[in-house]
């Protein structure tokens, strides 16, 4: 079974990487673009017996980092 | 009684090298080198240093795969006793990521790799670390990073100033970091994490040694002690 964790930068902290991604799209002409704020998506194939528990805990202790990001997950 | 320092090297350290000749030189005791997968560290150390460098490539962010390292486990535990920690760059990416320290390293403000001699301020001369400055005191130190972007929550940072755990600070803003913070201290003041790398300014063939006398202060502290 697919599970995939979708991480995200907290609201208030900076992506610096969002705004540089942000002006490119500006640059390109795209307009109406208020903000760009970049995250990661991770893919795990995991057995049908891991629970929601065990992927809980591994958003929180290692593939996200809580002080900055959030994330959530779905079974696909 | 003899300094015993260890430097832990993972996948991608790159100034693991330069951090032992800086002890070794400096104490006058060759500093014990570790591996990541190492389960244990040598016993009765002294020192342990996080050196800076890409542990394993930066993959999922800076220092997250290193702070899970089996060698980790033993750092932190040791941390908790007191044995006192340097970690530089990468090392203090790997501490804020292992919950030694608190906050977390983001890519720079600018978005690039700064590799440039920055002043920075002593904000604390009292840690172990810091002794042999002046509070206030300007010294210069080189930088090399893409990710030294300090952040933490306004609690977290008004915390760490109102307990005296800044230590070091950007004399100018140069990444980002909240509040100009360049280094901080754990609560019991015995691990150090800043991303401005001492080692690299200890004799003036460097160009010059305002890092020499965080070495020298941390040696002679626990050599005295």
């Amino acid at each position: 079974m697919k599970v995939r964790v979708h991480v995200s930068l907290k609201p208030g902290v900076l992506d610096p990487q969002g705004r540089a991604v942000h002006h490119a799209l500006e640059g390109l002409g795209f307009a109406g673009v208020s903000d760009v704020r970049i995250g990661r998506l991770i893919e795990l194939e995991v057995d049908d017996s891991v629970t929601d528990e065990q992927i809980d805990q591994m958003c929180r202790q290692l593939l996200a980092n809580m002080v900055i990001e959030n994330y959530r997950f779905e079974r696909a | 009684m003899a300094f015993r320092s260890a430097v832990i090297t993972f996948p991608g350290s790159n100034c693991d090298r330069d951090m032992a000749v800086a002890l070794s030189e400096i104490s006058g005791t060759e500093a014990l080198r570790v591996w990541h997968g190492d389960a244990e560290l040598p016993e009765r150390l002294d020192f342990i240093a996080l050196p800076g460098g890409f542990s394993y490539g930066d993959y999922l962010r800076s220092g997250a795969m290193a702070a899970r390292s089996p060698i980790m486990r033993a750092v932190v535990e040791a941390a908790g006793r007191g044995v006192p920690v340097l970690a530089v760059c990468n090392g203090f990416q790997v501490v804020t990521e292992a919950g030694l320290l608190p906050g977390a390293l983001m890519r720079n403000a600018g978005q690039h790799f700064i590799c440039r001699t920055v002043p920075l301020k002593v904000e604390n001369s009292q840690s172990l670390f810091t002794a042999g400055y002046e509070a206030g005191e300007e010294i210069h130190i080189p930088i090399a990073h893409a990710d030294g972007n300090y952040f933490a929550d306004e609690a977290t940072l008004d915390r760490l100033e109102g307990e005296g755990r800044v230590a070091f600070r950007y004399a100018e803003p140069v990444n980002g970091s909240a509040r100009d913070i360049a280094g901080v201290l754990n609560e019991a003041g015995n691990v150090l994490g800043m991303m401005p790398h001492p080692e690299r300014a200890i004799e003036a063939a460097h160009g010059g040694s305002d890092g020499r006398r965080l070495f020298e202060s941390a040696i002679r502290g626990l050599v005295e002690a």
